[in-house]
């Protein structure tokens, strides 16, 4: 229970799909200059992330990593064919969403008209194939963290698409510089955004469970750093001081 | 120009200003940020994406008349995935440690905006050698963003370009250091990558007033 806790504000907070590795962005900044449109495509984001990830660790236990094959027979326990999975994951993601349009269309055609336009754009979304390849490099371990993981990203990513359009509906009405206006100041924004939601990232390290646990702890949040390009270089030694 | 007409020479000089796809059609804006803090790990994704856009570009062009338009997304995806897996294998065989680096990122080129951005916008309806020209601009475009953040943020962050010192020592407090200069490590984080954009949309807008947005 612990764990699915955990991971839950992690996704949410620390490992922030927008903030935290820059995933989605292009549907970002282009869907969220009205609130509502930016609550459709969010709501859209969350639904596949949570059907796609799980799906995805289903095919990487079962069929991708080295010796998944071993349900086969014993001959095949040396295949590792992990070099397939973008290909195999991109078309897990293309054929969901495809398969998705048809279930809500079939359904609920109210949620059809507000997910609609949004649901094709999602197959090329950043943050839906970045899901699937954190989940495979940071080998989550059972099937109930996968489902986790996908939803509590997904709410992630629809949080930050939130908040960056209630900002940019307000920043209509401020006296920006000319050249800055439109999507300058949105970089800006989401930059300045990016810095405030660094801070939840000593939110895992704190609390007294014992030397052993916030070892462990340190341990994954120095590797979540790694994917982090820069970070690995100054954040490590700020967490152990902190655990400390 | 022997080999280029003026039209075709102008799909190459478009992208790289007036029209680039990161500050102007805001394509391919994911990976871009998360890995320039070290210009070679920039110079490295420039390059996949200019192989990736270019090779993507020609055959989906070649194809373009035998696509069903109903199922070109997965085809498209299809053609991407085959050509960044080429690319991270490659990767992984001779520059080990800087795939590690980049991580998932080669394998999010597959899903980089710019290259449906410009299947669907240019490849789908122009020949193989003009879409080809057209890749090949959009990614030294794509290219140059990424070159220009990285530089900053590496002299900057670190004191260093492609990992030579080129500010001195700052341990020894030789060269710049001497005199009382400090790294600012706040350039390192990946925020600060997304600012940098900023400021260079805002050079941008304002060396070409006719960039300029209405909110």
């Amino acid at each position: 229970m612990l764990e699915h806790t955990e991971l839950f504000f992690k996704s949410i907070f620390v490992d922030n799909m927008v903030f935290a590795t820059f995933l989605g962005m292009c549907s970002f900044l282009a869907v969220s200059k009205k609130v509502s449109t930016a609550v459709g495509l969010g709501a859209a984001v969350i639904f596949v992330l949570t059907v796609t990830v799980p799906i995805n660790w289903l095919l990487d236990q079962y069929i991708l990593r080295e010796g998944a094959l071993t349900w086969l027979g014993p001959e095949y326990a040396d295949y590792d064919l992990s070099f397939l999975s973008f290909i195999l994951f991109i078309a897990t993601i293309a054929t969901m969403v495809q398969l998705v349009e048809i279930v809500v269309e079939k359904f609920s055609p109210s949620l059809y008209n507000s997910l609609g336009i949004f649901l094709p754009l999602i197959a090329v979304n950043c943050a839906i194939l970045g899901g699937s390849l954190f989940m495979q490099s940071r080998d989550i371990e059972t099937f109930g963290l996968a489902l986790n993981y996908g939803f509590s990203s997904g709410i992630g990513w629809f949080l930050a698409i939130l908040a960056i359009a209630a900002i940019r509906e307000k920043i209509r009405y401020s006296n920006v510089p000319a050249p800055l206006r439109g999507l300058g100041i949105t970089f800006i924004t989401t930059g300045l955004m990016a810095i405030g939601f660094m801070s939840f990232g000593g939110m895992l390290t704190g609390g007294d469970d014992g030397a052993k646990e916030s070892e462990t702890k340190t341990a994954t949040v120095q590797n979540t750093y790694d994917f982090n390009d820069s970070i690995t270089e100054t954040a490590p030694v700020e967490v152990t001081e902190i655990t400390e | 120009m022997g080999l280029l007409s003026k039209k075709d020479a102008k799909l190459i000089t478009d992208p790289l200003a007036d029209n680039n796809p990161i500050t102007i059609q805001v394509l391919g804006i994911c990976s871009a940020l998360a890995i320039t803090a070290q210009l070679k790990a920039a110079i490295v994704m420039a390059l996949s994406v200019l192989f990736v856009l270019a090779m993507g570009n020609v055959v989906i062009s070649i194809m373009r008349n035998i696509i069903p338009p109903k199922i070109r997304i997965i085809v498209q995806l299809v053609v991407v995935a085959a050509l960044v897996i080429i690319v991270d294998q490659v990767l992984k065989a001779f520059a080990y440690t800087l795939s590690k680096e980049l991580s998932v990122f080669i394998g999010l080129i597959i899903t980089n905006c710019i290259i449906m951005g410009r299947f669907e916008a240019f490849a789908l309806g122009n020949g193989p050698w003009r879409s080809f020209l057209d890749g090949i601009g959009n990614a030294l475009g794509y290219g140059v963003i990424l070159i220009i953040v990285g530089f900053f943020r590496e002299l900057l962050g670190s004191g260093s370009l492609l990992g030579f010192p080129v500010l001195g020592d700052p341990i020894e407090k030789t060269g710049l250091y001497a005199i009382g200069y400090e790294n600012n490590g706040f350039m390192l984080l990946s925020p600060m990558a997304l600012i940098v954009v900023g400021i260079i949309i805002w050079v941008q807008r304002s060396r070409n007033k006719a960039l300029i947005e209405e909110h």
